[in-house]
């Protein structure tokens, strides 16, 4: 399904990596590894098509990323080391626009049951500002529960989560893999999914 | 309607472009509600220079009558530069803007959203005050319906170009005294024309040339800024 070959990143002057080809099929999970500034971030940005790749291509069903377009869009999400919450609004507001963001309408329920899941219960009003940088991790987090997008590219998914958080993404994993989803993401934090073997991808 | 079940197996609806648009905007006026102090500096600030003009000038009611629009247009121009680094700038540190970037819709409707929110917020506000401002300089009634409503098809446009200027500088340090430099070069036919029309009436000649090429200016605008913008974030993402 994603498909990347012969790809080369750069970031200014400085040849971040080149030559790398993998491909994602339905239900796979990928962890990019490498040490800090080997370009796990720079490469999950130049899936989201935020860069241009300097060398190679990325494609998505078969069609390259950035002739896809909106469509490729809609099947993706993408969890950055920003949280992308604002701190004036509540867990609830948050959720709606980020949804929204990704295209799809949720309606009250289906957003407070997300957030329960993500163990923020009777933490829904409340401003996202005087939360913990945990739960504000887990308020981004659940941005992934009310989407429908086949890929997840996450980059850190666990910094500032607890150990409780960090089985509740492994199971969050497993689920989205066993319905045919994908998964690539950045940790420096041992993450295993049940039953899934994880790929490796090393970044030098 | 396309729908779509998830992870919870909640059932969602999928957006469209318009419900897209709307959600920016309730989006960016719920966060100013949250942040009242953001909006009424604009408006403080306009309010201010346009009093002290009257008061540094004297109270000579005629040379006050004759330069009302240009004082009143001037402080409308730099009140409105004031707001234009915190249009994207929020949205650029706290990660929304890689968000929207994301979006499976077009991104220029985004823009146009967040265009129409700021001046929501920095532009109507003005507009509804400078009758009142405009009385300290004895302007005729004529005068004032004439200036808000040049006032209504102006204050969209420098939104519209202010929003090219704010994200092409969007995580420049110094991006402020940048932004003004781009843009207020470029606001300079809107000042023309929208003090043009005021003085028309004021000696009894039409206003309806200068109405007309403000207007032409602003479907201009709306139909270029939002994509222009849109590809100076995409360039500022990188």
């Amino acid at each position: 399904m994603l498909e990347v070959s012969n790809l080369a990143c750069a970031r200014g002057d400085h040849q971040l990596f080149s030559g790398l080809s993998f491909s994602l099929e339905a239900g796979e999970l990928m962890q990019v590894q490498g040490e800090n500034g080997s370009g796990k971030t720079s490469l999950l940005r130049t899936l989201c098509g935020f860069m241009q790749p300097i060398a190679g291509e990325i494609r998505w069903r078969g069609q390259n990323i950035h002739e896809l377009d909106e469509s490729y869009y809609a099947e993706m999400v993408y969890l950055g080391h920003l949280n992308a919450i604002k701190d004036e609004l509540n867990a609830l507001e948050n959720l709606h626009i980020s949804a929204g963001l990704s295209g799809c309408a949720v309606d009250e329920q289906a957003a407070l049951s997300a957030l329960r899941r993500m163990g923020l219960r009777r933490r829904e009003h409340l401003p996202v500002k005087v939360l913990s940088q945990g739960q504000r991790r887990r308020v981004a987090l659940s941005r992934l529960l009310v989407g429908n997008a086949h890929l997840w590219i996450l980059d850190e998914p666990l910094t500032a989560l607890d150990v409780g958080a960090v089985g509740l993404m492994q199971e969050l994993i497993g689920e989205h893999l066993s319905k045919g989803g994908m998964v690539i993401f950045t940790t420096h934090q041992p993450l295993q999914v049940a039953g899934v073997q994880t790929r490796q991808l090393v970044l030098s | 309607m396309t729908r779509c079940a998830n992870a919870t197996g909640a059932v969602t609806s999928k957006l469209s472009l318009f419900g897209l648009f709307g959600l920016v905007i309730r989006r960016d006026l719920l966060l100013a509600m949250r942040r009242r102090a953001d909006v009424l500096t604009t408006l403080v600030f306009f309010v201010m220079v346009v009093s002290l003009f009257p008061l540094g000038v004297g109270p000579e009611m005629d040379m006050l009558r004759k330069m009302a629009p240009g004082v009143v247009w001037v402080a409308a121009l730099l009140a409105s530069m004031l707001s234009l680094g915190r249009m994207f700038s929020a949205d650029y540190l706290d990660g929304t803007l890689e968000q929207m970037l994301l979006a499976p819709q077009s991104l220029s409707m985004l823009v146009l959203g967040k265009i129409v929110a700021h001046w929501m917020l920095s532009g109507l506000p003005l507009v509804l005050i400078a009758p009142v401002l405009g009385l300290q300089f004895d302007m005729p009634a004529q005068a004032l319906w004439v200036l808000i409503l040049v006032l209504l098809l102006g204050t969209p446009i420098l939104s519209m170009i202010g929003a090219i200027g704010a994200a092409l500088t969007l995580g420049l340090r110094g991006g402020g005294v940048l932004v003004s430099l781009l843009v207020l070069p470029l606001c300079i036919p809107v000042l023309i024309f929208g003090t043009g029309a005021v003085e028309a009436v004021n000696t009894g000649m039409t206003i309806v040339p200068h109405v007309a090429l403000l207007g032409a200016l602003l479907l201009l605008a709306l139909v270029f800024t939002p994509w222009v913008t849109a590809q100076a974030l995409r360039i500022s993402m990188e």
